[in-house]
């Protein structure tokens, strides 16, 4: 058998575990899992190894949280959405407010005459470096969030 | 005794997903009532951890409110936000403080429900099971985040192949491919107690 041949038999094996073990296996396919079985000794002791493991997992179920987490379950999905349009709005009015105050304040800065150069530099460099990380952030938290970094990767 | 699955319903859900997306609150929290205990588990089984668990589905919810109006009513609501959930789910367990934090908090999310009747009996085989619980967790915890979801789908919400199939949009060969090498992962962590 090549050895392409001889994975997809594999591949079929492995399958025919599963289903055999979930219960999810047709009738006929149940005579070749036998049959697959009593011939390979290595296949029974990794099937009774599985079929040890289906024991215990069967016997765990999910902890249940207190009845009262159902009761707040809305109200508190409910509070955070509310809070999260506060949130942007807070936000959006900010940054009105702040982006109108910087450009007044810098209006006054520019014209002053008797301040030195090397101050304004400095103050303007200092805003220029505030709205550079800013937007950044922005930026990364907006659109380089949403992209899954390994969605593509099959294991 | 009110399911933790609940499975048919009086209103349709792509009814109370249009009127949600005319902006009725009330049917979203409809919706939220009827799969807060799946996405909740589903969370569980992602994250270990109750807290991320109920952060995380809360926020998939929130999320699924904001990305209304790009859903299909006519397609299943549950799958959507499944989605959305184990996306959360990924994300957070990607993250190296997350790892420390959950490995510092250990707190048991699987009950043994062996264990729970040998705790009535025998003490002794119920610290035994109780360890056996914990390896478990530790061992399911450490396996790859694909190959985790479809374990945890298939034993602890107990779908069928197509179900999990359907839910994450993959073929049924995959779902049992990865299902094969999660069990096969987990028997040699357990090894010597199996």
């Amino acid at each position: 058998m090549s050895q392409r041949g001889a994975a997809c038999g594999d591949e079929r094996i492995r399958r025919l575990l599963m289903s055999g073990l979930d219960g999810e296996m047709p009738a006929e396919e149940r005579k070749e899992l036998q049959r697959l079985l009593e011939s390979d000794p290595a296949l029974k002791e990794e099937w009774d190894r599985l079929l040890r493991l289906k024991e215990v997992t069967d016997t765990m179920v999910f902890k249940k949280p207190p009845d009262v987490v159902w009761d707040d379950y809305w109200t508190s999905v409910y509070v955070r959405l509310e809070r999260g349009i506060g949130w942007i709005l807070l936000s959006l009015g900010a940054i009105v407010l702040i982006s109108y105050g910087i450009w007044v304040g810098a209006q006054q800065f520019v014209s002053d005459v008797e301040m030195p150069l090397y101050l304004k530099v400095a103050v303007m460099a200092t805003i220029l470096g505030v709205v550079v990380l800013f937007v950044s952030v922005l930026r990364e938290k907006l659109f380089m969030g949403r992209v899954e970094r390994y969605k593509d990767i099959e294991r | 005794m009110e399911s933790d699955f609940p499975a048919e319903h009086e209103v349709n859900d792509n009814v109370l997903v249009l009127k949600a997306q005319a902006g009725d609150r009330e049917a979203f929290g409809q919706l939220v009532t009827r799969y807060m205990r799946r996405a909740y588990y589903a969370a569980l089984g992602l994250t270990g951890s109750h807290e991320d668990a109920m952060d995380l589905s809360q926020e998939a919810f929130i999320r699924a409110f904001r990305a209304r109006a790009s859903l299909d009513p006519d397609r299943p609501f549950y799958p959507w936000l499944y989605q959305i959930v184990r996306r959360l789910c990924f994300n957070l367990a990607r993250d190296r403080r997350t790892r420390r934090r959950r490995l510092e908090e250990a707190t048991p999310w699987l009950r043994d429900q062996a264990g729970a009747r040998a705790a009535v009996s025998d003490p002794g085989r119920s610290a035994e099971r109780a360890e056996l619980r914990g390896r478990l967790e530790a061992a399911i915890e450490a396996l790859p985040e694909r190959e985790r979801e479809v374990l945890v789908l298939k034993e602890f919400e107990g779908l069928r192949y197509r179900e999990i199939a359907d839910l994450l949009g993959i073929p049924i060969g995959t779902v049992m491919s990865r299902l094969y090498t999660a069990r096969r992962n987990l028997a040699e962590h357990l090894g010597d107690v199996l």
